[in-house]
C-alpha cells in the first residue's frame, strides 16, 4: 500500500460521512445490538456509508475504512468503538493513509462509556449507542481539516530518581546516545534497594547486585548526575521542557530537556499502632528486618513470626503489595537455613533493637514518639529476658498469612522450598488476625488456627510485619508539577494499564518502577528499559507534530476587552498593535478557557468549536 | 407539577409513565473522561441515561452550552473536571467552579432547580467516583422529574 497524498478537502464540499461500528468481539456486540446501530447510522444526515466490524482496529477493519474512503469518496469518518484515549491515533493514521486529513475523523465511545457500564440493559445500551453515534455524526459534519505544526524535540532526557529504575532508564537513554540528567535527592545512588540484605531468586547481596549498575551510571559520559538534588520546577511541553534543579548548597541549575522519565520510587508503610509495633521490643517491619540482617545486628532468635498483609489488602491501603510474600519467604528460608552465616551473632544474644534504621522515611513526630515510647518501655519493663540459645539450635519460623501470593515460576518453587525447610505457614482471616502481646517479659503471638478451629498462642523472639509499599510523600507535589495524574491509592497513573503501561497521558513524560505501584527489582528494571525506549522515540525522531488544538481570534468580532488575556493560564493571549486579542500559537495548549470566556464569541477552538460541541448536545436532546 | 405534554417515552418502555431522563455530561479529557473510561474498564454498572461530551478542559464549557442544553430539554447537566490543584491546564477548573456557581443562580431564575446542574471532580483514577456520581445525579434528576421545558411549563 502506498501512502496517498492528503486530499485537499474543500470546507464547502458537502460532508460524505462513513460510520464504522465495532463489535469489539463481544465486548460491545454482547451488550449492544451492533448491526441495528449500524443500520440506524445509515439514516443519519450526510451519512453515505455505514457498516459494522468484528474488530475495527484489526487489519480488515482498518482496510474497510481505507476502502470506504476511496470507494464512497468519504470526507468524514466516524468510528464507534472504544476510547479515543487509546485508539484515536490508530484510526487517524488510517484515515491519513487513505488521504483523509486526520482532523476529519470522529471517535465515538460505545464501549467504556456504554456497553461495559450498561451490561444488563441491552435495549437501553443500544439506544444510547445510537444516540452517541448521532452526536458523533453531528460533530463530524462540522469538522474542518487542520494542519499541524512541527515542533523540534531537544534530544536530552531527564530522569527523576536514582534507584534501580532511574539508573536503568538513564543508562538506557545514555547508551542510545542521548545526554541525560539523572536527579537523585539522596547523596548516593541505589534508592530503596540500599536497605536490602539479599535478593530473592538469586540470593545475592543487594549491594553487590546493584554495584555494577551504579558504576556504569557513574562512568557513562552521557549521564550528568545530580546528587542531593531535586527538580524544583518543570515548564513547557514535549520536546521543550525548561527544568530547574535545586541542589543542596549550590545554585539552581536550569536546563532544557525533551522528555522526562519519572522513577521516584516508593516508601514502606509504617505500621504505627498495629501488632504492637513501637509498643513492644523486637517488632520490626520487613525492611527494618532486612537492614538488621544487612548490619548483622539481629538479636538471638529461636522463634520468629512473620505477619503478612499488615495494613494492606483493605486495611490501611486497598491493594496487595505484591512483593512481600516472596520477601518474607526468602527471609524465612534465610533464618532457617543460613542462620549462622547470616547473623554471626552469638555475641549479640539478647540485644533489643533500639535504633530505627529507616529514619529518613519516618516523619519527625513519629520518630519522636517512637523514641519516647522506647524509653518508657525500657524504664518500666527493663530489657527482655535474655534468650539463651545458640545458633545451632532449632529455629521456628511461622508465617501468618491471608493467602500466599507466590506467583510465577521461581516464587512457587521458593515457597515449596520454604515448606520443605519446615517454615510453618498459618492462615488467618481478616476478621480474626493474630494478636501480639507481652506476657511478663515474653513476647507472644496468639492466633486462631483456621484448620483446627482452636485458639493458640506461642512465645516469639521477634515479629516481622510485612507492610505494603506506599507512594512517596511528595508524589502529589510531583504530580502537580508535572501535570500527571495519580490513581486512587496515590500511585502515579499510567496512560493505559495494558497498552501504554509506561507512558503518562501527557506526551513526553514516562513512568517506571515503584512510583507507579509495588514492583520488585526485575519488574522495575523491565519497566525502566521500556520507559527509556518510549522516551527515546520523539528524541530520535527529532520532532513531534503539535496537535492542531489552539484558539483562533476573529478580528472582526473581537472588541479588545482583554478578558481572554486575564483567564489564559499560559499567557498565550496578547493584544496586537490594533488593540485586539491574538493567540501565541506556540504557547497555547488548547484548553479552551478563553473560548468559553469571550463575551463576543470571537474565539474559536480548533477542532472543538462551539458549533461542534453544541451540535453534539443538540443531537442527543432533540426528539427522535 | 403539570403532567401535560409528556415527552415520548422510549419505545420499549411502553406502559411506564415516567420518561427516561436526559442527562448531558461534559467531561474534561484528562481527568474525568479517563475516570469514566476506568469505570468502563472496571465494568462498574450505572444508569444508561447520560450522554458524554468530551472537552479538553472543564473550563471549555461555555455557559451557553449549559443554557442551550436546558433550553433544548435536558433534564440535568453534569460538568466533571479535575480535582482542585490537579487541573491539566493549571487552573481551568477554578474558573469552572465559579462559573457553575453563577450558572446555578441563573438557571434558578429561569425556573430550573439548581440541582439540575452539578459540578463534580473526578480524577483519572476515580472510576468508582464516576459511577457514584452518575447514580446519584440520575436519582436526583428522577426525583426532580422532567425538565420544566419538557413539561411545557414555560
Amino acid at each position: 500500500m502506498t501512502m496517498a497524498e492528503t486530499k485537499k478537502t474543500d470546507p464547502n464540499e458537502k460532508p460524505r460521512i462513513g460510520v464504522y461500528v465495532c463489535h469489539c468481539g463481544s465486548n460491545i456486540g454482547g451488550f449492544v445490538d451492533v448491526p441495528s446501530v449500524a443500520e440506524y447510522a445509515k439514516t443519519l444526515p450526510d451519512v453515505v456509508y455505514a457498516t459494522d466490524n468484528l474488530y475495527t482496529c484489526a487489519e480488515d477493519g482498518l482496510t474497510s475504512i481505507r476502502e470506504g474512503i476511496r470507494k464512497h469518496n468519504l470526507n468524514r469518518v466516524v468510528v464507534a468503538s472504544c476510547t479515543p484515549r487509546t485508539h484515536a491515533p490508530l484510526f487517524q493514521t488510517t484515515c491519513e493513509s487513505a488521504g483523509l486529513n486526520k482532523y476529519l475523523f470522529t471517535f465515538v465511545n460505545i464501549r467504556e462509556h456504554c456497553s461495559w457500564v450498561h451490561m444488563k440493559e441491552k435495549e437501553k445500551a443500544t439506544l444510547k449507542a445510537r444516540d452517541l453515534i448521532k452526536m458523533g455524526v453531528a460533530r463530524a459534519r462540522l469538522l474542518m481539516p487542520q494542519e499541524e505544526e512541527k515542533v523540534d524535540v531537544e534530544p536530552t532526557g531527564l530522569v527523576i530518581g536514582g534507584g534501580v529504575s532511574g539508573m536503568t532508564a538513564a543508562l538506557s537513554l545514555a547508551d542510545m546516545g542521548f545526554p541525560v540528567h539523572l536527579v537523585e535527592k539522596e547523596g548516593e545512588l541505589g534508592g530503596f534497594v540500599r536497605n536490602l540484605n539479599n535478593l530473592y531468586v538469586t540470593e545475592k547481596s543487594a549491594t553487590e547486585t546493584i554495584k555494577p549498575l551504579i558504576e556504569k551510571v557513574k562512568a557513562s559520559k552521557n549521564v550528568k548526575l545530580h546528587l542531593n538534588s531535586q527538580v524544583k520546577s518543570v515548564e513547557g511541553f514535549i520536546g521543550n521542557y525548561d527544568v530547574v534543579m535545586a541542589s543542596k548548597g549550590a545554585e539552581d541549575i536550569k536546563t532544557k530537556v525533551g522528555t522526562i522519565v519519572v522513577a521516584t520510587g516508593a516508601l514502606e508503610f509504617v505500621p504505627e499502632g498495629l501488632y504492637g509495633y513501637n509498643q513492644y521490643p523486637n517488632i520490626v517491619t520487613l525492611t527494618e528486618f532486612e537492614i538488621l540482617c544487612k548490619k548483622k545486628s539481629l538479636p538471638s532468635l529461636k522463634n520468629v513470626a512473620f505477619i503478612q498483609c499488615v495494613g494492606s489488602r483493605g486495611q490501611k491501603v486497598s491493594y496487595c503489595s505484591r512483593i512481600c510474600c516472596n520477601v518474607a519467604i526468602k527471609n524465612a528460608i534465610n533464618i532457617v537455613d543460613n542462620y549462622e552465616n547470616m547473623l554471626g551473632l552469638a555475641e549479640k544474644n539478647g540485644t533489643i533493637i533500639d535504633t530505627v534504621p529507616v529514619e529518613k522515611k519516618v516523619p519527625d513526630e513519629i520518630l519522636e514518639r517512637r523514641r519516647r515510647r522506647r524509653g518508657r518501655e525500657r524504664g518500666e519493663e527493663g530489657e527482655a529476658e535474655e534468650v539463651k540459645l545458640g545458633p545451632s539450635e532449632k529455629i521456628e519460623v511461622t508465617v501468618f498469612n491471608r493467602d500466599v501470593m507466590a506467583y510465577g515460576v521461581e516464587h512457587e518453587l521458593t515457597y515449596n522450598k520454604a515448606r520443605e525447610h519446615r517454615v510453618k505457614f498459618v492462615r488467618y482471616t481478616p476478621e480474626n488476625p493474630p494478636k501480639v502481646f507481652m506476657e511478663g517479659n515474653q513476647l507472644m503471638v496468639s492466633y486462631f488456627h483456621e484448620t483446627l478451629k482452636l485458639d493458640r498462642s506461642m512465645p516469639v523472639d521477634m515479629v516481622v510485619l510485612s507492610t505494603p509499599m506506599v507512594p512517596q510523600l511528595d508524589t502529589r507535589e510531583m504530580s502537580q508539577m508535572l501535570k500527571v495524574p495519580q490513581g486512587q491509592d496515590g500511585w502515579f497513573l499510567e496512560a493505559h494499564v495494558k497498552l501504554r503501561p509506561v507512558d503518562f497521558a501527557t506526551d513526553g513524560i514516562y513512568v517506571c518502577g515503584t512510583c507507579k505501584g509495588p514492583a520488585d527489582i526485575t519488574e522495575a528494571a523491565t519497566q525502566a528499559a521500556a520507559a527509556a525506549s518510549r522516551a527515546a522515540i520523539p528524541m530520535a525522531k527529532g520532532y513531534v507534530q503539535a496537535e492542531a488544538l489552539t484558539s483562533v481570534v476573529d478580528d472582526i468580532k473581537c472588541s479588545g476587552c482583554g478578558t481572554c488575556i486575564q483567564v489564559c493560564p499560559y499567557g498565550a493571549m496578547r493584544k496586537n498593535d490594533k488593540g485586539l486579542a491574538e493567540t501565541i500559537v506556540a504557547a497555547c495548549k488548547g484548553c479552551g478557557c478563553c473560548g468559553a470566556t469571550c463575551p463576543e464569541m470571537a474565539i474559536t477552538m480548533t477542532n472543538y468549536t462551539d458549533a461542534q460541541l453544541l451540535a453534539e448536545a443538540k443531537a442527543t436532546l432533540e426528539e427522535v | 407539577m403539570s403532567s401535560e405534554a409528556q415527552p415520548q417515552t422510549t419505545a420499549h418502555a411502553t406502559g411506564v409513565k415516567e420518561p427516561d431522563p436526559k442527562i448531558l455530561v461534559f467531561c474534561c479529557n484528562w481527568c474525568s473522561y479517563a475516570g469514566a473510561d476506568l469505570a468502563g474498564v472496571s465494568r462498574l454498572q450505572m444508569p444508561p441515561y447520560f450522554r458524554t461530551i468530551r472537552v479538553m478542559c472543564s473550563a471549555r464549557v461555555d455557559p451557553e452550552f449549559v443554557l442551550r442544553a436546558f433550553q433544548r430539554g435536558a433534564d440535568g447537566v453534569l460538568v466533571a473536571g479535575c480535582h482542585p490543584a490537579d487541573c491539566h491546564y493549571i487552573g481551568g477548573n477554578y474558573r469552572t467552579r465559579r462559573r457553575i456557581a453563577l450558572l446555578k443562580m441563573l438557571i434558578q431564575q429561569f425556573g430550573f432547580d439548581p440541582d439540575r446542574l452539578r459540578l463534580e471532580w473526578v480524577s483519572a483514577g476515580e472510576g468508582e467516583k464516576f459511577q457514584k456520581t452518575i447514580i446519584e445525579f440520575t436519582n436526583t434528576i428522577k426525583e426532580l422529574g422532567p425538565s420544566p421545558m419538557a413539561r411545557g411549563d414555560e
